[in-house]
């Protein structure tokens, strides 16, 4: 028996919850020979496994470096708290599930970064691996340690961590830094020598290369490259050919159930939606749908190769998708075929979306989703959000008919100049909608209606219009949430409504971190030495202990979430080049203020920068012609 | 139809618990385009069920598990279809068309054969101990073995002396005992060193572990029972061809036990 050998002793791995997670070998993962190869890449998701599997760019990122025959990549997610303990009291280095051979010994470790909430996470895993925290401490026995996904688009609060950040989509620069690399190692120049080369590798961010310093209000001064290699600006990196570019055939299959345990199809990328909260709208334009046929191809070959019995479709706004109902149901008949379910994304409801749900889903069991976001139409115009009352009245008077009786309602708290009357419209839209229900006459009516409204609290994000926003103290979060509470108890059909809500103190950091800048390294180094990681997940988050950690570095959360910031303020992101311009989101910003809505990219085009990329839906015939 | 498959786990496939090595082979079914039947409604699932689950860290030469398939028209290419999609740590032995009046393996299990080996780099006072047969001789000469068996709510004492059928440390003298050939197992015995092997009562009545003949037989030589020292493996399961559902015959009860492999066992 060649058996594969394990990181982990036995005592260990019958010792720890769900010891699944720290063995690989799981269906389609690649085997090499790490002798033969010259790159050895880890790609990090920085929590626990059943997470991180679940996340489609790893997935995609994975394919792409293996089919390079000079690069192996692995694989390593954060051990659990269980685990944990017992490498750092027994002195196991970090490893990686493929080879099981420690993460020190790569060349590149990549840490893909989906929310702020994991930023403790990485120094686990730092930590764990035996990298020194620091970039600048890193010596040439230590992997280079780089960044990407949506959190890198303001990397500041945790640039010391890294030696590098990639700003944009990875399909279009990993070869070229593949083959700098190779070069480098050849020339056996020093750390600071490749980390040049990759400077200049478009999309490439190298933080110690630029030096910031601050007014005396603690604001941005000045933020600027040290070095001749680095760029002033860093312009985003993007894939604009769908089609012809690295999309998985043979997905990782993995042993546990993990929370997206299906085959995942994304069918486009970017939105033409721009909703003013939302950061992904902006950071992918613009939007590019991929081709019908190359969809149909992938639904069937990763169906094949994974044997999973569910699929699912990914997106920003699936609806937007002008091919989706051939596309939906040329799945279900496909799908029908072979006893494999197909898991809707959310859709906007109306004929069409009834009709599939109805088809793929049992309509007892199954429930609405709208997500108006505010609750006055007020709010919906100050957010760009196009949906009226008059469309969830109808959609959902449309599902009722269809034998509907569970609505999942999403809205926020805390937008820019939200009222207490904007609020109490939440409750009353939630009961509107149970009213709607029980203008059926009873006997066609089938039970009770049951909705579920749930508020997050609104965090200002970088490269949106409200990137100048104040953002809501915890108080002001609790004070709307208890408020909302009353008057979703006070409404008619009280009984019929549930209301659920997101934790307030992890909202607060998430809104620093999200717009914080590099003094913030030091305290995240400091709550991670007191005890903190894991704070994505409410039960392990030490409010007081970060509390402390501002306070031990003269730093407040209130210096980056209670203030509105001004038009002329540098911002710690502003050196990074998303596509769309500052003069657009500040113009967006206005418009938000007067509670004016602007069209989406396929109505009208609204001059946000993005058509300089020079396709998608830039480059579409549409009703308003470009700007 | 009704087919029953026998497979091996080993490896670090030992870390996957039943559940999951379900959805392993629902998954694998699918790649392999084996016609498996699926159960009605909105979530249609795969007609499978295991023998008897392996508990975390086991391994094993003969797990079982039917199934209900739509058609078979090539059952001697089953095999190496299913193969054809597993890892190299679980593989599919055999396959068998059953009756369509074969009865659920899971209640016809009556016995079940296990080896029990030092693990890798642990110590043991049954470590190459030349006496051993004669040890084990001596263990099931005693008028009755007591074992504590913990349930949810009690603990009580039980004589599990007349569900141990065969003792051995040798593999020659056990075959000989059961009249089984096991071949080649997909556990290295090199490195890990058997201590025993043996046959015991097993089934939803009545299920003897291994652990505790190994407990009981440590407490006879006076040393320290640590499950971590040792791997459980299994060697083959069984239905009886004298049982009925809801009775046991024991190999001395005055009906005694005929023990047959469960992918030759049709009733």
């Amino acid at each position: 028996m060649g058996a594969r050998k394990l990181a982990l002793s036995d005592e260990i791995l019958l010792s720890v919850e769900k010891p699944a997670r720290y063995i690989g070998n799981e269906i389609n993962m690649v085997k090499k020979d790490p002798a033969q190869v010259d790159v050895r890449f880890c790609m990090c998701f920085p929590d626990v496994y059943e997470i991180g599997m679940s996340h489609l760019g790893i997935q995609i990122l994975y394919d792409m470096f293996n089919q390079w025959d000079d690069v192996y990549c692995e694989r390593v997610y954060s051990p659990w708290v269980d685990l944990d303990q017992i490498m750092r009291k027994q002195h196991i280095p970090l490893f990686a599930l493929e080879t099981q051979e420690p993460i020190r010994n790569f060349d590149f470790l990549g840490i893909t970064l989906q929310y702020e909430m994991c930023y403790t996470n990485i120094l686990q895993v730092l930590d764990l691996s035996g990298i020194p925290l620091k970039a600048k401490e890193r010596t040439m026995e230590d992997p280079f340690v780089i960044g990407g996904g949506p959190c890198s688009y303001n990397p500041e609060p945790i640039a010391d961590f890294f030696d590098m950040f990639y700003i944009g989509e990875g399909e279009t620069q990993y070869r070229r830094m593949m083959d700098e690399y190779k070069e480098w190692k050849k020339s056996g120049q020093d750390r600071v020598a490749f980390l040049k080369r990759a400077a200049q590798i478009p999309g490439i961010y190298v933080p110690m290369f630029y030096e910031a310093s601050y007014n005396e209000d603690g604001t941005l001064a000045d933020f600027q490259p040290i070095v001749q290699e680095a760029p002033k600006t860093v312009m985003k990196e993007v894939e604009m050919d769908m089609e012809h570019t690295y999309y998985p055939e043979k997905p990782l299959v993995p042993y546990i159930k993990v929370t997206q345990d299906r085959v995942v199809l994304e069918i486009q990328r970017g939105c033409i939606r721009g909703c003013r909260f939302c950061q992904a709208g902006v950071l992918y334009r613009p939007i590019r749908p991929r081709k019908l046929e190359f969809l149909k191809d992938r639904a069937i070959k990763m169906l094949e190769s994974t044997g999973h019995e569910e699929i699912t479709l990914s997106s920003l706004s699936s609806s937007d998708y002008k091919e989706l109902p051939e596309l939906v149901y040329w799945l279900i008949d496909e799908c029908s075929k072979n006893g494999i379910n197909i898991a809707l994304p959310s859709l906007r409801i109306d004929a069409f979306s009834l009709d599939v749900m109805s088809k793929v889903q049992d309509v007892r069991k199954s429930s609405l989703t709208f997500a108006p976001e505010a609750g006055s139409q007020r709010m919906r115009n100050v957010i760009n959000k196009g949906l009226t009352e008059e469309n969830i009245l109808n959609g959902a008077m449309d599902a009722f008919r269809g034998g509907w009786t569970r609505v999942k309602l999403y809205f926020m708290l805390g937008l820019p100049g939200e009222t207490y009357d904007d609020i109490e419209e939440i409750a009353v839209l939630s009961d509107k909608i149970a009213r709607e229900y029980y203008t059926i006459p009873k006997e066609e009516r089938k039970g009770k209606v049951n909705i579920v409204t749930s508020t997050s609290i609104f965090v200002p994000k970088p490269f949106t219009p409200f990137q100048w926003a104040r953002m809501n103290s915890r108080e002001e979060a609790l004070d709307k949430r208890n408020f909302l509470l009353g008057k979703v108890k006070s409404q008619l059909n009280a009984k019929s409504i549930k209301y659920n809500c997101h934790d307030a103190d992890v909202s607060e950091l998430e809104g620093v971190f999200a717009r914080g800048d590099r003094r913030l390294n030091d305290v995240i180094l400091q709550a991670y030495e007191d005890g903190c990681f894991y704070d994505a997940w409410t039960e392990y988050f030490k409010y007081d202990v970060w509390q402390k950690a501002f306070e031990d570095h003269g730093l407040t959360m209130d210096f980056y979430n209670d203030r509105e910031r001004s038009e002329d303020e540098l911002f710690p992101w502003d050196f990074i080049d998303c596509g769309v311009t500052k003069q657009f989101l500040l113009r967006e910003y206005h418009r938000a203020k007067e509670a004016v809505v602007t069209p989406n990219c396929r109505q009208k085009c609204a001059g946000c920068g993005a058509a300089r990329f020079g396709g998608g839906v830039c480059t579409e015939k549409r009703e308003g012609g470009c700007v | 139809m009704k087919a029953r498959i026998k497979f091996s786990k080993c490896g670090s496939m030992r870390f996957i618990g039943h559940l999951d090595v379900m959805r392993y082979f629902q998954k694998a079914f699918r790649r392999a385009h084996i016609p498996v039947s699926y159960s009605k409604g909105y979530s249609p699932h795969q007609i499978l069920s295991f023998t008897s689950p392996l508990g975390i860290g086991l391994t094993s030469d003969a797990e079982y598990m039917d199934m209900e398939l739509e058609e078979c028209p090539e059952p001697e290419k089953m095999v190496d279809w299913i193969n054809s999609q597993m890892n190299d740590e679980i593989r599919v032995k055999d396959f068998v068309l059953l009756p369509d009046e074969a009865k659920p393996s899971m209640a016809m299990l009556a016995g079940c054969d296990y080896l029990v080996a030092l693990k890798p780099g642990k110590m043991s006072d049954f470590r190459d101990r030349p006496d051993m047969e004669q040890v084990l001789a001596d263990f099931v000469a005693q008028p009755e073995i007591l074992v504590t068996k913990k349930t949810k709510r009690s603990e009580k004492q039980v004589d599990i002396k007349p569900n141990i059928y065969y003792l051995s440390s040798k593999l020659e003298a056990f075959e000989e005992q059961t009249g089984q050939a096991y071949g080649a197992l997909c556990l290295d015995t090199e490195e890990y060193q058997p201590v025993l092997y043996c046959q015991l009562t097993a089934g939803s009545v009545l299920n003897i572990k291994p652990e505790l003949v190994m407990q009981a037989l440590c407490r006879f030589v006076g040393t320290e029972y640590d499950p971590l020292d040792y791997q459980i493996h299994r060697l083959e399961m069984y239905g009886d061809e004298n049982g009925k559902k809801g009775e046991i015959h024991l190999l001395h009860d005055e009906i005694p036990c005929q023990l047959v492999p469960l992918s030759s066992y049709h009733k």
